[in-house]
């Protein structure tokens, strides 16, 4: 634990990647926590990515993700395929643990940790995930062959995955709380002009049954408050995301729903030498462009701040 | 290519049901991108633990009749078999220590 690192970043997807490649060309040597399970972050369980601009015939997320992590690697940065499990950042020094147990020490921490899936919160949810609950359409959909699948949430990530669903499924039936869509005109009119796309609206899952697997959903129209069941083999849960600031709670600070703070445009924290990019500081946006450019501004800032070190 | 057996309909038997061992079985597929991740944990997992618990793939796509037979809708999915019965079953990719907590009773 002796040698003191100029920059660790912490996560990997846009955000983290692209830190790394202008921290890695201002030779600022970064090291890369890419996650044990989840480098690349979301954009490994897409599949075409239409609007990152410079791939006008669109690109697999897994090979965007791929490109970024070797122009990081072209650059010089060490990336590490593990965990970051505890972090100390109010100090000068700011003293990182990882998931085999090294103690690591840098000036300046980036965190790029991004976020995860939202539950819906039904106590049966957890119970049958993996069982007919999921929340990645592309691992588990190919399962669903020739039956008929539900699909909750009204966002882009929810038309995502109900046209790609339908690939496999008999039926897809997209169930919504609100009267209209969030999504985006492309991506919702796209679902909508899906023959195999229904969509039930105004309405939540209150319940999700079935002994081994998904056979049905108890549903409640919040317009009319009536209540019904229908059968289907799976629910897949597209109801959006929240920030992965677990190990942040206490060390930096973090607005009412976990979202890493910071100040104005730029990415700094609280916390002198610490920054944050990405989904983990984005209510808004949500874009792995948004996200890759403010990975940018983080290594800009970090950058910056190390100079003012010497 | 991975480092850990695979296994098919030819030697599920000899490999899983009639081990002397415990045996986890990472179904998996070429697609899903978890299980890509989840992959070199596993192998460094059977590494470390050699003689405890035997460790092997199988390919949900050439092996579908198997995969059904078990009834697995989500992948990846880690089925623990003792004497040729599931004992534990994990769903989802996780890092090593929690792999490792979830296997503890077979290392």
């Amino acid at each position: 634990m002796s040698e003191i690192h100029e920059l660790i970043i912490v996560g990997s997807g846009p955000a983290g990647y692209t830190a790394a490649i202008y921290a890695a060309r201002a030779e600022l040597n970064p090291i890369v926590y890419e996650g044990s399970v989840t480098a690349g972050g979301a954009l490994m369980n897409t599949t075409e990515v239409e609007n990152f601009p410079g791939f006008p015939t669109g690109i697999m997320g897994p090979d965007l993700m791929d490109n970024l992590r070797k122009q990081a690697l072209r650059f010089g940065a060490k990336l590490v395929t593990d965990d970051i499990v505890s972090m100390k950042l109010d100090g000068e020094i700011k003293i990182l643990e990882d998931g085999s147990g090294n103690t690591l020490q840098a000036k300046a921490v980036i965190l790029a940790t991004g976020s995860a899936y939202k539950e819906i919160g039904l106590p049966n949810e957890k119970r049958l995930s993996g069982r007919g609950v999921s929340w990645c359409a592309t691992c588990d959909g190919f399962f669903f062959r020739d039956q008929e699948i539900a699909v909750v949430g009204g966002g882009d990530s929810a038309m995502e995955e109900a046209n790609f669903l339908t690939r496999f499924a008999s039926k897809v039936t997209v169930i919504h709380r609100r009267d209209s869509l969030r999504a985006s005109k492309i991506m919702a009119e796209r679902a909508m002009a899906n023959p195999k796309i229904e969509f039930v609206w105004n309405t939540e899952v209150t319940d999700i049954l079935g002994e081994q697997k998904v056979n049905a959903l108890k549903l409640r129209n919040l317009v009319t408050g009536e209540e019904s069941e229908r059968a289907f083999s799976a629910l897949f849960v597209a109801i959006g995301h929240t920030p992965r600031s677990e190990l942040l709670v206490g060390a930096v600070d973090l607005d009412g729903e976990g979202y890493v703070q910071v100040e104005g445009r730029s990415t700094r924290t609280n916390l002198r030498g610490v920054f944050a990019c990405g989904d983990l500081v984005d209510h808004t946006y949500r874009q792995a462009i948004t996200a890759a450019g403010s990975g940018c501004q983080a290594a800009l800032d970090a950058e910056r701040f190390l100079a003012t070190l010497e | 290519m991975s480092a850990l057996t695979s296994v098919t309909a030819a030697n599920f038997e000899a490999e899983v049901l009639k081990s002397t061992t415990p045996v986890l079985v990472d179904f998996w597929a070429e697609w899903c991108g978890p299980c890509k991740a989840v992959g070199p944990v596993l192998e460094e997992i059977a590494k470390d633990n050699g003689g405890k618990i035997k460790i092997v793939k199988l390919n949900t796509d050439d092996e579908s009749a198997i995969a059904m037979k078990y009834g697995i809708v989500s992948i990846p999915t880690m089925n623990v078999f003792v004497n040729g019965e599931i004992v534990k079953s994990i769903v989802g990719a996780k890092p090593k220590p929690a792999l490792l907590k979830d296997l503890a009773e077979y290392l």
